[in-house]
C-alpha cells in the first residue's frame, strides 16, 4: 500500500481514533486527522487497528474522514523566535493564533511555529571548504537584545561547506548555507532545524553536577541547594503554593534561558505569568525577563493528548538551548497533570491499569523525562545545562501516591511543601524535615570555595538547631513550653527567630525577592552569633526572660527587611549591638 | 436528506448502540421518538465504524429494540441565547420550563465552548465587595475568578451563596450590568425554590438565569446543566457586556452523574470509581470563568460542592481544589458553635487576592493584616491543642491572651448577620481592632510603620 493512500476514520471515543487494517502508519508518526486536520500522533497499530490520539477536540469527527500520514514522529521547529514567545503543547504560537481566531482557541489552525516572514541579522561563522559535523555553529543571530541564537548543524549530518551567503537579513527558512555530506548529497542549512520531541538531542558527554542554580531563595540556596543540571521535585497540596514557587525560580535563578511549562493548569496562572514577566526587569542585563524566557501553556481546558505532549516539546527547546552552550531551567507546572493525562488516554486505550489507575509505565516515562536534565559538554564542545524543576500536584495531599514516589526516586532533590505551613502563611511553605537535596556532596566545594568553609558550618548549625527544635516541639505540645529548662527555650527561640526571619521569605517585598548568597551567609553568623553568646549566658544562670526582653530576638527577625542586599556593611552593627546589649545585661 | 433509524441494536443502562450508521458525528445531537409519541434527546458518545453509542439524556426507560426512531441533527448539543434569558428558567437540558415559551435565538452556540487562549485572558484584579469580612478580607474574591465553597451536608452553604449574590457589588460599574447564572444540579426541590424565592426577596429575579436539574430529574441530563449555564454565562459576559457570577451547587453530584455514566460505558475507573478523566473534564467547566481582552464582560464562578463525610481529600474536592483559584471551606465545628458564615479560616485561600486588593483597590495596609490574622490564628489553634492536653489554667499568659482573641475574633470578625453588609473599611479595622488585644511584639508580620498607625492596644474590645 502506498503512503497516504486513503485511510479514513473507523473509530472515534473521546481523544482516540482508531483506522482500520491500515499498514501505512508507523509508532509515534505524525497523522492529521478528519477534514480540518487536527493534529494526532500513532500510538498503537495491530494488524486490525490503527490507534491515534488527537491533540484537539474531537466534537464533529466523521467516520471516513481522511487520515493523512506525515512519514515523521511528533517534531517540533527549532529557530530563532522562539524566545519571548508562548506556545501551545505543540509548539503552535499562541499569539499567532488569537490573531487568526480571536480569544477562544479554534480547531485545526494551522500556524507555523516560528514566524516565517521576520528577517534576522544573520552572521555566518563557516567558509566553504569548512567540515562540519552535527552540533557545529554556523550562523548565529541576536534573538533578543541578551541571548544570542546559534545555528547548528543537526546532529547526525556531517560534511563539508560547499557555498555560504554573506551576512545580512535572513528568514528562518531561507538557506544560508549547502553542506556536501560524504556521499555527496548536498544539504540546505537554513536558520531552523525539527527535532522529534521524544528524543532526547545527543551530547558529547555528561559531566558532573558541580555549579549551583542560584535561586536567592534562602531555604533553598541554603538548606536544600539544587546544581545546575539537576532535577527537583517540589510536591504540595493545593494553596501550598506551588506554582508561587515556581515563579520566584523562574524570575530569580541564575539560568541563562528559562522554560515556563504550564502543563494543565489555570488559564489565569498563566496570564499572570505573561503579565509579571513581561513588567519584571531582569536584574543581570536590564531587560525584561521575558527576553530570556520561553512559555509554554496548555491549560487544563486545552486538550488532553496535547498536555502530554507539552512536558516533552519543553524539554526539548531546553536541549536545544543548551546545545548552543547556555544553561537552562525548565520549570514544569504541573508533573501530575501529565501523569493524569498519561492515565487519561490509557484509560482510552484500555490498557491494563496499574497503581491508583495510573498505567504501568508510568515510572519508566517519569525517569525518561528527569533524565534529560544534566550538565553536558555538547556536540560542539561546549558546556550547557539542563535543570528540571517539576511540580508535583498529589492527590489529596498524600505523598504516598505513584506519582510523588516514583519523582522522588528520579530527582535528586525534594522540596516538600506543607500544608500546616502554607495555612499559617509561612512562605515558601518547604517543610525542612521532609525535604532533601542529594547535590550537597557535589556542590560543597563550590560553596567552600566561593564562600568560605563558614557557609558550610553555619549551615549545618542552622539545621541542628531545627532539628533540635523538631524534637523539643514534641514536648512542648504535650506539656507546653513554660516546664523546659532555660537551654531548651533558648534552641526553641533561636529556632522561631530561624523559621520566621530566615527560613520565611516574603516574594513581594524588594529586597527580600532575592536575596544574594553572601547577604545568606551573614544572617546566619549574625542569628548564630546571638545563639552562643545567649546560651553563654544562659549557663551562667541568666534568666532567659531578660535575655528575651533585649529584643535582639525579634530585630533578628526583621533583619532581612531592615538590611537591603548592598548594604551588607550593616551585619557588623548587629553583631555589635549583641555583644553590648547582653554584656549590659550580664553586669547589671 | 434527513434519515430516521428504525429501532436500536442494544441498551445497556442510559446508552443505546445503533448499527449500519452513516455520516454521523461524533457528539452530535439526537433526536430519539418512541412510539407512544415522546421524544427524547440523546448524543452520540462513541463510534465504531457504523455502530453509534448514544447517551440518552432523559434515560432508556420504555425504550425497546424496535420502538423507536432515531434522527441524527447534523450539529453537536447547542444552546440558543438572546438577552431574553434573563429572568427566565430552563430545565437541566436548556429547554425552558417556566411556561413562557422557548428562546427566539439571537445567537446558538455549543454547550462544549472552546478554550480560552491563554493569551488572551486578562489577569482578574478587580475585587467584588461581598460584604463578608471573612471573605473581603482573608479571601478577597476578584471578578473572573472561580472559588469554590466547599461544604458538608447540613451547613450553611446556601444561604452564604445566597448572602453573596445579594451584597456582591462591583464598585466602578452600574447595576445593570450585573447578573447571576444559578445551575442546579441534583439540587433538592427545595433548595432550587430557596434560592429563587431569595433572588425573588432582594428583587434581582429579572437579573437570574435559572438552570434547573433536581435530585428526581435525568441524571444524564445532570452533565449537560453546567455547560448549559456556563454557555450562558459567556454570552452574557462576552457577546452581552455583563459581569455574571455563576453559581453552581452541587459539583458533587455533577461529579457523581458523570461516574455513573463512565461506568455504564464501561471504562475504567479511577479514585473511588470516578473515571480517569474527571480532572479534565471538571478543568472544562471551572476554566470557563474569567476575562477576555477587549470584552468588558466577566464571569466568575462560585460553585459549591459538599464535601462526603467532610472529607477534603475526597477526589471532588481534591480536583477541585487543584483547579480553582482558592477555595472557601465551611466547618462544621463553627458551625455548631452557632457561628454564621461558618468560614473555616486557616485552609481557605484566595489565589488571586495578591493582586486585587492594597493601595488603589482596597487599602494599603490590607495585605499586612490579613496575613498577621493568619498567622495568629493559627497560634490559636497551636494555643487550644495545647489547652486541651494540659488545661487551659497552665497555659502562659501569652498563650491565653491568644484563646481569647481566638474566641473574639470568632464572635466578631468571623459571625455576622446574614443581611449583614460590612463595608471593607469596616472589615478591617474591626481586624486590627482584635489584633491590638495581642501584645505587639506578637505580630510579626507587620512592618512598624502600619503597627504604630493601626495597633491600639488600649480600647480592648468596642
Amino acid at each position: 500500500m502506498r503512503m497516504n493512500d486513503l485511510n479514513v476514520i473507523y473509530g472515534i471515543n473521546g481523544p482516540v481514533v482508531t483506522v482500520r487494517e491500515s499498514h501505512s502508519f508507523s509508532m509515534m508518526e505524525m497523522v492529521y486527522v478528519g477534514k480540518e486536520r487536527l493534529v494526532g500522533e500513532v500510538i498503537g497499530i495491530t494488524s486490525e487497528l490503527t490507534t491515534i490520539q488527537v491533540y484537539e477536540e474531537t466534537t464533529g469527527l466523521r467516520p471516513g474522514e481522511p487520515v493523512t500520514g506525515t512519514g515523521s514522529p511528533l517534531n517540533v521547529t527549532l529557530g530563532p523566535g522562539i524566545l519571548d514567545n508562548i506556545f501551545d503543547g505543540i509548539e503552535r504560537p499562541l499569539k499567532a493564533i488569537e490573531q487568526n481566531s480571536g480569544a477562544f482557541i479554534a480547531r485545526g489552525s494551522s500556524v507555523s511555529a516560528l514566524d516565517e516572514e521576520k528577517q534576522w541579522n544573520v552572521a555566518l561563522r563557516v567558509k566553504p571548504g569548512d567540515e562540519l559535523t552535527g552540533g557545529d555553529i554556523y550562523a548565529v543571530c541576536p534573538e533578543t537584545p541578551i541571548i544570542e541564537h546559534r545555528c547548528m548543524v543537526p546532529p547526525g549530518l556531517s560534511g563539508v561547506v560547499e557555498s555560504v551567503r554573506p551576512d545580512g537579513a535572513y528568514r528562518v527558512h531561507d538557506a544560508v548555507a549547502v553542506l556536501r555530506d560524504k556521499k555527496g548529497g548536498l544539504h540546505e542549512l537554513t536558520l531552523c532545524q525539527r527535532w522529534p520531541i521524544r528524543t532526547p538531542r545527543p551530547v558529547a558527554e555528561r559531566l558532573q553536577t558541580t555549579l549551583p542554580l542560584i535561586t536567592g531563595q534562602r531555604v533553598i540556596d541554603t538548606l536544600f541547594p539544587i546544581a545546575k543540571g539537576g532535577a527537583a521535585a517540589i510536591p504540595g497540596g493545593f494553596g501550598t503554593g506551588k506554582t508561587m514557587t515556581q515563579h520566584q525560580l523562574a524570575k530569580w535563578c541564575d539560568a541563562d534561558i528559562i522554560i515556563y511549562v504550564g502543563c494543565g493548569e489555570r488559564g489565569n496562572e498563566m496570564s499572570q505569568v505573561l503579565d509579571e514577566f513581561s513588567e519584571l526587569v531582569d536584574p543581570k542585563s536590564g531587560r525584561p525577563m521575558t527576553d530570556r524566557t520561553v512559555l509554554i501553556a496548555n491549560t487544563s481546558n486545552m486538550p488532553v493528548a496535547a498536555r502530554e505532549a507539552s512536558i516533552y516539546t519543553g524539554i526539548t527547546l531546553a536541549e536545544y538551548y543548551r546545545d548552543m552552550g547556555y544553561h537552562v531551567a525548565i520549570m514544569a507546572d504541573s508533573t501530575s497533570r501529565w501523569a493524569e493525562a498519561l492515565r487519561e488516554i490509557s484509560g482510552r486505550l484500555e490498557e491494563m491499569p496499574a497503581e491508583e489507575g495510573f498505567p504501568a509505565y508510568l515510572p519508566s516515562r517519569l525517569s525518561e523525562f528527569y533524565e534529560r536534565a544534566g550538565m553536558c559538554v555538547n556536540l560542539n564542545g561546549s558546556d550547557g545545562s539542563v535543570t528540571i524543576i517539576g511540580a508535583v500536584s498529589p492527590q489529596g495531599s498524600d505523598f504516598s501516591e505513584p506519582v510523588t514516589q516514583n519523582t522522588k526516586r528520579f530527582t535528586r532533590c525534594f522540596w516538600a511543601l506543607d500544608k500546616a505551613l502554607a495555612y499559617a502563611r509561612h512562605y515558601p511553605a518547604i517543610n525542612w524535615t521532609q525535604s532533601y537535596s542529594e547535590y550537597f556532596i557535589d556542590l560543597d566545594p563550590w560553596y567552600a570555595k566561593n564562600l568560605g568553609e563558614d557557609f558550610l558550618k553555619y549551615r549545618r548549625r542552622i539545621n541542628r538547631l531545627l532539628q533540635e527544635e523538631n524534637q523539643l516541639m514534641e514536648i512542648v505540645k504535650l506539656i507546653g513550653s513554660d516546664v523546659l529548662p532555660d537551654d531548651q527555650k533558648l534552641v526553641i527561640e533561636t529556632a522561631r527567630v530561624i523559621r520566621v526571619g530566615f527560613l520565611q521569605q516574603n516574594a513581594f517585598h524588594k529586597d527580600d525577592t532575592f536575596v544574594p548568597l553572601e547577604k545568606q551567609k551573614q544572617m546566619m553568623r549574625v542569628i548564630l552569633h546571638l545563639y552562643r553568646k545567649a546560651r553563654q549566658l544562659v549557663s551562667a544562670s541568666v534568666p532567659i526572660s531578660g535575655i528575651l526582653e533585649t529584643g535582639l530576638f525579634d530585630k533578628l527577625v526583621k533583619m532581612k527587611y531592615d538590611v537591603p542586599n548592598d548594604r551588607l556593611d550593616l551585619f557588623d552593627g548587629y553583631i555589635e549591638e549583641i555583644d553590648r546589649l547582653l554584656s549590659e545585661l550580664v553586669s547589671a | 436528506m434527513l434519515i430516521d433509524y428504525l429501532g436500536v441494536r442494544e441498551i445497556n443502562g442510559s446508552l443505546i448502540v445503533l448499527d449500519d450508521v452513516e455520516g454521523a458525528a461524533f457528539e452530535e445531537v439526537v433526536d430519539i421518538r418512541l412510539d407512544d409519541g415522546t421524544l427524547r434527546q440523546g448524543r452520540v458518545v462513541q463510534m465504531e465504524g457504523s455502530r453509534v453509542v448514544i447517551q440518552v439524556f432523559e434515560g432508556t426507560r420504555g425504550i425497546s429494540l424496535d420502538n423507536t426512531r432515531t434522527r441524527f441533527k447534523g450539529h453537536p448539543m447547542e444552546l440558543s441565547l438572546s438577552p431574553e434569558i434573563l429572568g427566565r428558567v430552563f430545565d437541566g437540558a436548556g429547554r425552558p420550563i417556566d411556561g413562557l415559551g422557548d428562546i427566539y435565538p439571537a445567537a446558538r452556540a455549543n454547550i462544549n465552548g472552546t478554550p480560552i487562549n491563554p493569551v488572551s485572558r486578562v489577569y482578574p484584579k478587580n475585587y467584588i465587595n461581598t460584604g463578608i469580612s471573612t471573605i473581603d478580607t482573608l479571601m478577597t474574591l476578584i471578578r473572573g475568578q472561580k472559588l469554590p465553597i466547599f461544604s458538608g451536608s447540613g451547613m450553611k452553604h446556601n444561604e452564604l451563596a445566597v448572602q453573596i449574590a445579594r451584597q456582591a457589588r462591583i464598585s466602578d460599574e452600574g447595576e445593570d450590568k450585573f447578573c447571576i447564572v444559578f445551575a442546579a444540579m441534583g439540587a433538592k426541590n427545595d433548595v432550587a425554590e430557596y434560592f429563587r424565592r431569595s433572588f425573588d426577596e432582594s428583587g434581582v429575579l429579572q437579573k437570574v438565569v435559572m438552570f434547573l436539574n433536581l435530585s428526581n430529574d435525568p441524571i444524564i441530563e445532570r452533565i449537560l446543566t453546567p455547560r448549559c449555564a456556563l454557555t450562558a454565562a459567556e454570552y452574557l459576559a462576552f457577546e452581552q457586556g455583563m459581569h455574571v457570577l455563576v453559581i453552581m451547587t452541587d459539583m458533587t453530584s455533577y461529579a457523581e452523574a458523570l461516574r455513573e455514566f463512565s461506568s455504564s460505558k464501561g471504562e475504567i475507573p479511577g479514585r473511588k470509581g470516578f473515571p480517569g478523566y474527571l480532572y479534565s473534564d471538571l478543568a472544562s467547566l471551572y476554566e470557563r470563568a474569567g476575562m477576555v481582552r477587549g470584552k468588558s464582560g466577566s464571569v466568575t464562578q462560585l460553585p459549591i460542592l459538599t464535601m462526603p463525610n467532610d472529607d477534603v481529600t475526597h477526589p471532588v474536592p481534591d480536583l477541585t481544589g487543584y483547579i480553582t483559584e482558592g477555595q472557601i471551606v465551611l466547618d462544621r465545628t463553627l458551625d455548631g458553635s452557632g457561628i454564621y458564615p461558618p468560614v473555616s479560616i486557616l485552609p481557605s485561600l484566595s489565589r488571586l487576592m495578591k493582586d486585587g486588593i492594597g493601595e488603589g483597590y482596597t487599602r494599603a495596609d490590607h495585605s499586612a493584616l490579613s496575613n498577621q490574622l493568619f498567622a495568629s490564628y493559627a497560634k490559636v489553634m497551636d494555643a487550644r491543642s495545647l489547652a486541651s492536653v494540659i488545661g487551659e489554667e497552665e497555659l502562659s499568659p501569652t498563650d491565653k491572651r491568644y484563646l481569647e482573641f481566638g474566641r473574639q475574633f470568632e464572635r466578631q470578625f468571623v459571625s455576622q448577620g446574614a443581611n449583614e453588609n460590612r463595608s471593607i473599611g469596616e472589615s478591617l479595622d474591626l481586624g486590627w481592632r482584635l489584633l491590638s488585644t495581642l501584645p505587639r511584639e506578637e505580630l510579626d508580620r507587620v512592618d512598624d510603620k502600619l503597627l504604630d498607625r493601626y495597633y491600639r492596644p488600649g480600647q480592648k474590645e468596642a
